[in-house]
């Protein structure tokens, strides 16, 4: 049984405008790793999500989830291993009560309603809103929604959580939150965001995309430090790692 | 005689005219009969639209449905201001709907959007639904688009077709729907409004708005055309004409004409009145004479096919009360009846009012109860 | 603008309303409808000239407004403004008919009796519709459709068109909000945009149900969505439902206003 959780090998994928989105991507995750992809928008980062998920087809090379590669006849294996959290909560949330859209997912698995009600009442409560779980979405404020989304997958009980902008459009008490439910998954983690500072906190090992290739794979600590190879990529250092912004002293290591 | 006269206040022709534009009938305008009967051809035309869509199915079209449907609702609310006159125009969405969905898809999402409307504004009754969802979605969806929007642009799309195809079936579809409201209006016998004037405000004002609703529909159509042809180009291809062969159209129409008519024709006996009092306006006929003889076939039937016992037919019946007669369930006119009609009204409102106070008080007393505790 | 919020509003006073935990909100989706149903069938089934055998029929709207604990002034509100709307055609009938009719010594023109009437049928046919919708939460509703066989297709497709109204109204309400700020002195918007605008948000709303159909699927979604809320129907339900049921038929046959009044004036003579 092969450590790695989630492995890409070669992978190219070609708009049908011709356009190539992804240029012979590879990479490997084990099991339990928190990994960031960043990039400029356009990059290719959603692209490449979508590819993990299933949900286009490389146009070559393959993804591999746990030795399982993903084709249209093991879509619905690897989407129950999978877990996938979109930017827009309201593409989400399609239901008319958090319960309902929590319960989604185990009722598809044609789950028994007392396990699916475990379920969901557990899933609610790792993120934090189980006093919601009757509450329509639209009277949801931005981080109840995303916590609502969270739990949505979760419910699932998938082995690999992907994010896409989890803390985008949020308040900074909602991103604390947010980042909190984050640090406190023990699944495997792939977060794509321009949070330089979430990413930061949150993922070990960080994967920077430019025009489609793969510009930097490794330790975050070494990569969001590199001023220059940020700015390559059309991205930023951390604020929290730039300099002062008060008396211009730079941050110690 | 000392009368009770009110005098017509001016403001009311707003709201008249304001339901002449708005197709949706309320309860309060219909007949238990034709509501039932267009219910039973409205869930007809939608259990074969809802066949059809799960044989060719599309799980997209699930999602895309409900979000089309909360689009057309919100696009309701737009004001599109019409160039030369200071008023703004809107937009039903049948056609629209029609046109992006395909005719079942868009007849289904055209009876969500109802019901919501239906039940949480009042637009339109729940008795009236059969009706409303018919006016306002077969016209559109199996008569205007598959005979003419899907026949103009039969041979290829360009901006032309769409701008000419749009403009008959909107215009064209919202005069079927008009004038199918003034029908089932008529037939279900509650208003003194003739037939003559009647059709006579309901069609121009629904021309005015068929142009609109084409114009509008035309310019949306054209620009999502213009920017994503692919969509237009699949919807287009997704309900290929054969899929829906005019003789099935033309057929289910002819029976659904034949089971409204039979079904309506039988409960008239119920209404005469109605009826026969707009024929006599617009055939100038005395009203005793043609409706004596129409009247006594129809009680004939009426005393046999009666559904419900109504105790106020008990009218005794004068020379000069014919004309009462002819009118269905007026209660008789003597001083006595009225009377305890008027006591027994108020009574039962104070006992209404008196219960409720009693309830309520009730109520408030046990609340400050728990509350102490 | 204002339209868009007040529709809304409206919306959200009957969905918070439906979530409160009364005696009538617990009683089964399904009972509820049935009971609405029935009694707008009986209201509708009386004769244009008929005034004093409704008016019993308004002890149904008024016991659900007292056992629900529902507001009445914004719900009253809402019937009231609506009403002249409804009546439509209705509201001419005194213009029609002139017929003058002698009732117990005044004098009323019989338009004004079929104006009367439409007036009532009209008050308790919206104000039961509302009240169904202030009781019952729109899952539930689904559930009670379900259980009359309405197709799950349907139901589901009705279920989203609900949950995504407000998200489309806050769309086009910004949308139109920024097209005003940038063109203040037209009213509504130009025949010039009539496509572009409208098209955008048409187009935006198709990707919308691309990206809900993505996130369906990757929850399993494959179509068949069965399980709805499993509500099981109590014997107090089914007391509701033909209490109402042999009351609305009680009214039906009898006219009690015209049974009280006879009875009285009997007395005093």
């Amino acid at each position: 049984m092969s450590h790695h959780k989630l492995e890409v090998r070669a992978l190219n994928y070609m708009y049908p405008d011709g356009h190539e989105a992804i240029r012979n991507i590879s990479f490997s995750i084990r099991h339990g790793e928190s990994v960031g992809i960043i990039g400029a928008n356009g990059a290719g980062k959603s692209t490449l999500l979508m590819l993990l998920m299933g949900v286009v087809f490389p146009s070559h090379g393959e993804v591999l989830i746990g030795d399982v590669q993903i084709t249209k006849k093991t879509l619905p294996i690897i989407r129950q291993r999978l877990g996938m959290v979109f930017q827009d909560p309201d593409d989400q949330l399609f239901m008319t009560t958090v319960y309902d859209d929590v319960a989604f997912g185990p009722r598809n698995y044609k789950l028994s309603e007392t396990e699916v009600e475990s379920r969901v009442i557990h899933a609610l409560e790792m993120v934090g809103i189980a006093h919601l779980e009757d509450r329509a979405p639209f009277k949801l404020s931005g981080g109840e929604k995303r916590a609502a989304a969270i739990a949505s997958v979760l419910s699932m009980q998938p082995d690999v959580l992907l994010m896409d902008e989890p803390t985008s459009a949020l308040d900074p008490k909602s991103r604390r939150r947010v980042m909190g439910l984050l640090r406190s998954f023990e699944h495997t983690k792939i977060i794509t965001s321009h949070d330089m500072d979430m990413v930061f906190e949150i993922c070990k090992r960080i994967i920077v995309i430019k025009d489609g290739e793969i510009a930097a794979d490794g330790n975050t600590i070494e990569i969001l430090a590199n001023p220059e190879l940020l700015e390559k990529c059309g991205l930023e250092v951390p604020l929290s790692l730039q300099n002062c912004p008060v008396c211009g002293t730079k941050k110690g290591d | 005689m000392k009368g009770l006269e009110f005098k017509f206040h001016p403001s009311w022709v707003y709201y008249f005219v304001g339901e002449l534009i708005k197709m949706h009938m309320a309860d309060a305008l219909i007949s238990p009969a034709v509501g039932g009967t267009m219910w039973a051809v409205t869930a007809g035309v939608t259990a074969y639209s809802i066949r059809k869509i799960q044989n060719d199915m599309d799980d997209k079209k699930i999602p895309l449905m409900g979000v089309m449907g909360a689009f057309v609702f919100a696009a309701q609310m737009i004001n599109f201001s019409i160039p030369g006159t200071g008023s703004s125009g809107h937009l039903a969405g049948g056609m629209l709907l029609a046109i992006l969905l395909g005719p079942y898809a868009g007849f289904l999402t055209m009876a969500s959007i109802l019901f919501v409307q239906a039940l949480f504004f009042a637009d339109g009754g729940l008795i009236a639904y059969g009706a409303n969802v018919f006016n306002m979605g077969f016209f559109s969806c199996f008569i205007a688009y598959p005979l003419i929007y899907k026949v103009l642009t039969r041979k290829g799309i360009t901006s032309k077709k769409i701008f000419a195809a749009s403009m008959c079936s909107a215009i064209i579809g919202l005069q079927m729907g008009a004038f199918s409201v003034v029908l089932e209006t008529l037939l279900s016998g509650k208003t003194e409004l003739p037939f003559g004037t009647f059709v006579l405000f309901m069609q121009p004002i629904h021309l005015a708005i068929g142009v609109i609703e084409g114009l509008v529909t035309s310019a949306v159509v054209t620009y999502v055309w213009k920017a994503r042809p692919e969509i237009i180009e699949k919807a287009a291809n997704g309900e290929a004409l054969g899929n829906i062969s005019m003789r099935k159209v033309l057929s289910g129409l002819a029976i659904a004409v034949i089971i409204v008519g039979g079904a309506l024709s039988w409960f008239t006996s119920t209404s005469p009145d109605g009826l026969e009092w707009s024929m006599a306006k617009t055939t100038g006929k005395t009203e005793l004479e043609a409706s004596y003889r129409i009247h006594n076939i129809f009680s004939d039937i009426q005393s046999k096919t009666a559904f419900l016992p109504d105790y106020s037919f008990k009218a005794n019946e004068n020379e000069e009360e014919t004309m009462n007669a002819e009118e269905e369930a007026w209660p008789a006119v003597s001083v006595g009846t009225s009377v305890s009609g008027l006591i027994g009204g108020t009574m039962t409102l104070a006992l209404a009012a008196f219960t409720g106070f009693n309830i309520s008080m009730m109520k408030r007393r046990k609340k400050r109860e728990n509350v102490c505790e | 603008m204002d339209n868009f919020t007040n529709i809304l509003y409206n919306m959200r006073l009957l969905e918070d309303l439906a979530r409160k935990d009364t005696f009538i909100h617990r009683i089964h989706p399904l009972v509820k409808f049935l009971t609405t149903f029935f009694y707008l069938i009986v209201v509708v089934s009386f004769g244009k000239y008929e005034i004093g055998g409704l008016l019993p029929l308004i002890f149904y709207p008024m016991l659900v407004f007292l056992f629900a604990e529902l507001p009445v002034k914004p719900i009253l509100k809402r019937i009231l403004f609506v009403m002249p709307f409804i009546m439509g055609v209705g509201i001419l009938n005194p213009l029609f008919d002139h017929q003058i009719v002698d009732f117990g010594g005044i004098a009323l023109s019989r338009g004004w009796i079929t104006f009367f009437s439409i007036f009532i049928k009209c008050g308790l046919t919206v104000t039961a519709g509302l009240l169904l919708m202030a009781t019952t939460v729109m899952e539930r509703l689904a559930a009670a459709l379900r259980i009359l066989r309405i197709p799950r297709l349907f139901v589901l497709q009705l279920l989203l068109t609900y949950r995504y109204i407000s998200v489309l109204m806050e769309e086009v309400a910004r949308t139109i909000r920024a097209y005003s700020l940038r063109a203040p002195e037209h009213k509504g918007i130009h025949r010039s945009v009539w496509g572009s605008l409208t098209g955008q948000l048409l187009l935006r709303t198709f990707d919308r149900a691309q990206r809900i159909y993505r996130a369906m699927c990757l929850r399993g979604f494959t179509g068949e969505y069965n399980s709805w809320e499993n509500v099981p129907i109590k014997f107090s339900d089914l007391i509701y439902l033909i209490g109402w049921f042999l009351f609305f038929i009680t009214v039906r046959i009898y006219n009690i206003p015209m049974l009280i009044g006879s009875f009285l004036t009997g007395v005093i003579k």
